[in-house]
């Protein structure tokens, strides 16, 4: 178990010994402004520092985690704050970059002194900036649905209890996928860690319901075009699953719908293809009839919920998933709900931990630790949840979706149990 | 005093201004300074080869990310303690350095720049085929008991800063001492005028090559140093954008100057640090501002002080 040994040679005391023959008047004359300042703290705002993809190839996810995120801690301020002290954001753009999240992280803990770092989406920047916040002993609360929180490879400081992470999402898509669509599957992913998480898991996952996974296409990268990967696709496929990410992501449907024309096996892809893009695009078309995964249905459904509803109000989202000031600014839904619900659990963990400030960081994460089920509520309105203490990682419903006349129409949601596994780490046996 | 006096004074007031740093500077201003060093040891490594040789390459990122996963590798995959995996990482980018060179000098000027860029390309495109060893763009966390060198646990914030120091004094004095050798003045004389060097009996490409060697695994010891200190390797740091930061710090700092590289470093870091506190055009800000430097200050800031001040300056 990786614990952090203590090095008595630190910064700080060595300035404590040079400083120890003046140390004793300072301390005497400061007595009384320190005692001010304790008192001044308990009604100062809870600061959370807000790692955000400003720009980077996130900038389309960190727009909407800003919006969600603001809309979040304002329905916190409205409801009194946290321990009755007003939230603050202190928002600092990583770039969607490893080594300046890093660095945001530092400026969280030691310039702007929040007492908690928030927000984070993609996963190269939670592996760059989970270490330094470790060390900084920051709770590092991420967003990000990549397996590394639970995968047991960060450490006891980083924590993602708002949203599900990848291997729970493509191991619950697998019965839906077997029972309904077809058992026999080609995957088309992204060459890098993204696509062989998909990759590895679903392949498991599938195998485990009797179907197979007939080719793996993995596309590179750097690909703009995408037709000459498609005639690898065996002509026995029942189903093509798809997860492809980034800009080329319109060029690729586009000309998988070319490719195959009125006829198709089924098709099931990841909403991650086509988060912010608006799935009425010209071109889209051969969509409709095509499934999804969702981590939050995008359009209201016939029986949204009064959570829901709530939510898309508060965030200025329109029926449809987009923007109530721009129809074409269409949201990444299925993520950023994320944000919001995380927040709220940083606040009950607060509340628990009586927390006055960054002495009490160890309690709030114990606090949080302890928590277990989360009911559908305002709180959580993508879902109930159910939050894992030892993995750090939270679990919870899925939605399969269906393109019906451009929209996107829930058909299955997947139980919570669906994307259970097997514990891969116990953080709470990591010290402090 | 001689220039030469003057040049080590100028060199020990630095490595000074920076032990002194630390006891006098907020803590969060330290942290920054950490990775400043380190990064600033990979700008030395490219002022070498830029500023002392006239050899402008564009995949110093390959030679940076060898270090780093030379040192990250063996320690994930094959259990190495840190002392030699840190020697896999300078053997590493060694190698690497060593191959490119060979290959990339049978060119020159903007075809040399193009060549390296590509090898660059196609390592960073090597690291992601091999995800299931690298995690690809992912990259993978380098955990705080792996980080122990010589009893000293390099996660410690005071541990780790002057770890940096040591590094960085290490290769900016022996840079320095090298660019005033025999050896470094025939590269300076290759940068002025290759042709005439060679016809005064100088093996230019065997003096290019081992400029290109030095210079790739100084990067590769700073690639590794920023694996080992701050815990983390991944794919990022082999993109072009990596290659692309060295020589801005360069010529931001001034090439062909021993202090160039650091002032480069810190002037580009706490440009992007500061601007990005007024606005989220941050690298707007920092484009204008270079491109600025680059129409008033050609030769970049040391470079400009040794032009107008201190005549001296190595």
């Amino acid at each position: 178990m990786v614990t952090k040994p203590e090095s008595k040679f630190t910064r700080r005391g060595m300035l404590k010994t040079m400083a120890a023959g003046t140390g004793a008047i300072a301390a005497t004359s400061a007595l009384p402004g320190l005692s001010g300042f304790a008192q001044a703290q308990s009604s100062a705002p809870i600061k959370i520092g807000f790692q955000v993809h400003r720009t980077g190839i996130g900038a389309a996810y960190g727009r909407w985690y800003n919006r969600t995120t603001e809309a979040a801690v304002k329905r916190i301020n409205d409801m009194g704050g946290i321990n009755g002290r007003p939230v603050e954001l202190v928002a600092e753009d990583d770039g969607t970059d490893p080594k300046r999240g890093a660095e945001v992280v530092e400026k969280f803990a030691t310039q702007h002194e929040c007492d908690i770092a928030f927000g984070t989406l993609f996963s190269h920047v939670v592996y760059g900036s989970s270490p330094r916040a470790g060390e900084l002993k920051l709770p590092y609360f991420v967003v990000s649905e990549g397996h590394h929180v639970a995968s047991g490879k960060l450490n006891r400081y980083t924590l993602q209890p708002g949203i599900t992470d990848v291997k729970s999402q493509v191991q619950a898509m697998a019965p839906f996928v077997a029972n309904n669509l077809g058992k026999k599957v080609t995957m088309i992913f992204p060459d890098f860690a993204f696509g062989h998480d998909h990759r590895d898991f679903f392949t498991a996952a599938i195998e485990a319901q009797g179907g197979e996974v007939v080719e793996h296409i993995a596309i590179p990268p750097t690909e703009t075009s995408f037709s000459k990967y498609f005639p690898r696709i065996p002509r026995e496929t029942e189903v093509i699953y798809h997860v492809m990410v980034g800009p080329a992501v319109l060029t690729f449907v586009k000309e998988l719908g070319e490719f195959f024309g009125p006829s198709s096996p089924e098709i099931f892809g990841f909403i991650d293809s086509l988060e912010a893009v608006d799935i009425k695009s010209p071109g889209l078309e051969f969509l409709e009839g095509t499934y999804f995964w969702e981590g939050n249905p995008r359009n209201a459904q016939a029986d949204q919920t009064s959570h829901d509803k709530a939510y898309r109000a508060a965030v200025g989202v329109d029926d449809n998933g987009a923007s109530v000031e721009d129809a074409q600014d269409v949201s990444t839904y299925s993520h950023m709900f994320g944000c919001w619900e995380t927040l709220n659990i940083i606040k009950r963990g607060m509340e628990t931990a009586g927390y006055q400030g960054p002495a009490d960081r160890a309690k709030l994460i114990e606090a949080v630790e302890a928590m277990s089920d989360m009911p559908l509520s305002d709180d959580h309105p993508q879902g109930a949840k159910r939050f894992n203490g030892k993995t750090h990682q939270t679990f919870g419903h899925q939605y399969i979706s269906k393109v019906s006349d451009g929209k996107l129409v829930v058909e299955h949601t997947t139980s919570i149990e669906d994307g259970l596994y097997e514990d891969e780490v116990d953080y709470t046996t990591q010290s402090f | 005093m001689t220039d030469s006096q003057r040049s080590q004074l100028l060199h020990l007031g630095v490595i000074a201004l920076l032990f002194v740093a630390f006891f006098v500077l907020p803590t969060y201003h330290v942290g920054n300074l950490s990775r400043i060093m380190v990064l600033a040891v990979y700008a030395i490594g490219y002022n070498f080869l830029f500023g002392y040789t006239g050899l402008l390459s564009l995949g110093h990122a390959l030679f940076f990310a060898a270090g780093m996963y030379g040192l990250g590798l063996s320690m994930e995959l094959f259990d190495l303690t840190t002392a030699p995996a840190l020697m896999v990482g300078l053997a590493s980018a060694l190698i690497v350095s060593a191959v490119i060179g060979f290959l990339a000098l049978r060119t020159s000027g903007v075809s040399f720049m193009i060549v390296t860029l590509m090898f660059a390309q196609a390592g960073y495109l090597t690291i992601l085929y091999f995800g299931s060893y690298t995690r690809g763009d992912e990259g993978f966390v380098i955990q705080q008991a792996d980080r122990v060198l010589f009893g000293l646990d390099l996660s410690n914030d005071t541990a780790r800063y002057f770890a940096a120091l040591v590094l960085f004094s290490v290769c900016f004095l022996a840079v320095a001492r090298l660019v005033q050798s025999p050896f470094g003045r025939t590269l300076v004389a290759i940068r002025e005028n290759e042709e005439r060097a060679r016809m005064l009996g100088y093996n230019t490409v065997a003096h290019k090559l081992k400029a290109v060697v030095i210079s790739g695994t100084i990067a590769g010891v700073a690639g590794a140093a920023y694996a080992l200190l701050f815990g983390y390797a991944g794919a990022t740091f082999a993109t072009v954008q990596y290659s692309i930061f060295p020589l801005l710090w360069v010529l931001l700092g001034g090439a062909g100057t021993t202090i160039g590289p650091l002032i480069g470093v810190i002037f580009m870091f706490y440009l992007i640090d500061l601007s990005s506190d007024i606005t989220s055009a941050y690298m707007l800000i920092a484009g204008v501002v270079l491109v600025l430097l680059t129409l008033f200050a050609p030769q970049g800031l040391a470079g400009e002080l040794r032009k107008r001040v201190f005549k001296w300056m190595p």
